[in-house]
């Protein structure tokens, strides 16, 4: 691996045609890729040499196209499974994303095991992705939904998990890195006190895994979930990882064409993993580019990429809390570079649009956590999120624009 | 207000304003102004269940009818959407029931904001433009079963 010191943000920025553009006439500033990423010209180049050379359906034609779609498809499949350090490429189902991953399990797993008076823990922190599907099946099933505490700074009180465990707490479901604060939560723990109760952990990797080294043998998460258009991939395709032997005994989902291994009108016998959870036609052409996004991350190495939003995220953390009436919230060490703030007399929504007009892309909002949003007493943050192309003259940009804003608001 | 101008005078003096300005900051300066100039609107009409909620920001409007003319008061959480507010209530505020229903409102998509705010997707606009012609509505129907 290269130091992080050689790290080229400009060489990286020149694959990533999108930067290039102009909005309001201004250079785009891009900071919200928590929410999506940008992509890399090797992924689009993928995408439109997929339909223009090799396009079929997979796994069943005799034909070349076919025969070619196929190992294109499942050399994605080892792509993410090697990305995550998963046993199996068979553990490895191909999802629409985090939201569809999260619903199966719950949906699958829920409805196969799930009684009346369990429980199923999950965190202040949660995206509704990772809410509402767990109350669709704890109502169905007669099953309890607990919520694990946090302090006002974001950060989960595990004395109160700890307790909250019990013979009848059957499942937990984690986000691994809260998409609205950016705080990595303390998994390793949480996995191996809900083991200790035979719970099986998910995690929601929509925002870790672009950021973090993930190796799901070693965390032995039992699922782990994650979007591709988050790690530089394509919109519409993501991952739900789960181990062999618990996905072996779940249900299938969806019923249909692939997934089945002899159809009568008396029986169906199912197809075996992952084609058990991967009924019809897939998104072929975006799986297959989840590949070159992969490469485009281990090419310049997860680390590096780290090393380098690391000091992002210090530099504009340090240069916000120099904004009068500013407060930065989820402030902790153990975060990954993602920023949300709120500014006294301010309402995000004014700040968003003051952004825009200086070509300044961020989010504000609820980021799809108004419980976690209830919780802080707050409507919203704005947040800023980094990737591997921000730079530090980027952060001048933001932080000189927020300037301008704030003098035309107060 | 009742400035005995019609909704469509109304709207081409707003648009006039509006084409003074040459740059963003100045047309966004002077709409946080119109926002900052807005009457208050009594705290018992910003209730939770008058709250016309858009995805990011919250609006309230109250509206009665004097002289067979409907007035509007309102009110939002975010300046910007609050210059919105009230250039509806400029607009809107002091005509007859039957125009208010009838106005188009283009003046939003001429005055040079950006698209996503004349989109009204976001904030709330388009379902404040909704719930004020609904009033007016209602006042209309009040009126005709009067007479």
């Amino acid at each position: 691996m290269s130091n992080p010191t050689s790290y080229d943000v400009a060489t990286l920025r020149n694959l990533f045609p999108i930067l290039h553009r102009k909005v309001k006439g201004k250079d785009l500033v891009y900071l919200d890729n928590a929410a999506t990423s940008q992509k890399p010209i090797q992924v689009i180049d993928a995408l439109v040499h997929y339909y223009t050379h090799y396009n079929a359906n997979i796994h069943r034609g005799l034909h070349t196209l076919a025969d070619e779609a196929t190992a294109a498809y499942e050399a994605a499949r080892v792509a993410v499974q090697q990305f995550i350090g998963a046993a199996f490429h068979e553990e490895i189902i191909f999802t629409k994303g985090t939201t569809e991953s999260i619903n199966i399990v719950a949906r699958s797993w829920g409805s196969a095991f799930l009684q009346r008076g369990d429980e199923i823990i999950i965190s202040s922190l949660e995206h509704h992705a990772n809410i509402v599907p767990w109350q669709m099946i704890a109502e169905e099933k007669g099953a309890i939904l607990k919520v694990i505490p946090m302090d006002d700074n974001g950060v989960l009180d595990m004395g109160a998990y700890s307790n909250m465990l019990s013979e009848k707490t059957k499942f937990v479901s984690i986000i691994h890195v809260s998409n609205a604060l950016g705080i990595i939560n303390p998994v390793e723990e949480i996995i191996a006190l809900a083991h200790e109760k035979n719970a099986l952990v998910l995690l929601d990797g929509a925002q870790s895994c672009v950021h973090l080294d993930i190796d799901v043998k070693k965390l032995d998460c039992d699922f782990y979930v994650f979007s591709g258009h988050k790690i530089y991939g394509p919109t519409g395709v993501g991952v739900l990882y789960g181990k062999r032997e618990l996905l072996e005994k779940m249900p299938p989902f969806l019923g249909g064409g692939e997934m089945i291994k002899e159809v009568t009108f008396e029986k169906t016998t199912y197809n075996e993993l992952p084609f058990k959870f991967e009924a019809g036609t897939p998104n072929i052409a975006d799986v297959i580019v989840l590949k070159p996004a992969i490469d485009f991350i281990n090419n310049y190495g997860k680390a590096n990429i780290r090393a380098h939003e690391e000091e992002l995220l210090a530099y504009a953390t340090s240069k916000l809390k120099e904004i009068e009436g500013l407060k930065i919230i989820g402030d902790v060490q153990n975060k990954i570079s993602v920023i949300s703030f709120v500014i006294e007399g301010v309402h995000p929504q004014d700040l968003a649009i003051l952004l825009d007009n200086q070509g300044i892309a961020v989010r504000t909002g609820h980021h799809c956590a108004q419980p976690l949003m209830q919780r802080l007493g707050i409507v919203g943050t704005t947040r800023v999120s980094f990737a591997a192309y921000n730079t530090l003259a980027e952060i001048e940009v933001l932080i000189a624009a927020l300037h301008k804003s704030l003098k035309m608001l107060r | 207000m009742d400035t005995g101008k019609t909704i469509k005078e109304i709207e081409q003096a707003l648009i006039e304003d509006f084409a003074m300005f040459e740059n963003w900051e100045d047309k966004y300066e002077y709409l946080i102004d119109i926002g900052k100039k807005l009457e208050p609107l009594d705290p018992i009409y910003k209730k939770e269940e008058l709250k016309i909620k858009g995805c990011q920001s919250s609006v309230w409007v109250h509206s009665y009818l004097k002289d067979g003319k409907v007035f509007f008061e309102g009110d939002s959480d975010a300046i910007i959407v609050k210059g919105l507010v009230s250039m509806m209530i400029m607009v809107l505020s002091g005509q007859k029931p039957a125009e208010i229903v009838h106005a188009e409102l283009g003046f939003i998509n001429s005055i040079g904001l950006s698209s996503h705010l004349a989109q009204t997707r976001s904030n709330g606009l388009r379902s404040m433009i909704k719930q004020m012609k609904l009033e007016a509505s209602v006042f209309e129907g009040l009126q005709s079963n009067n007479q």
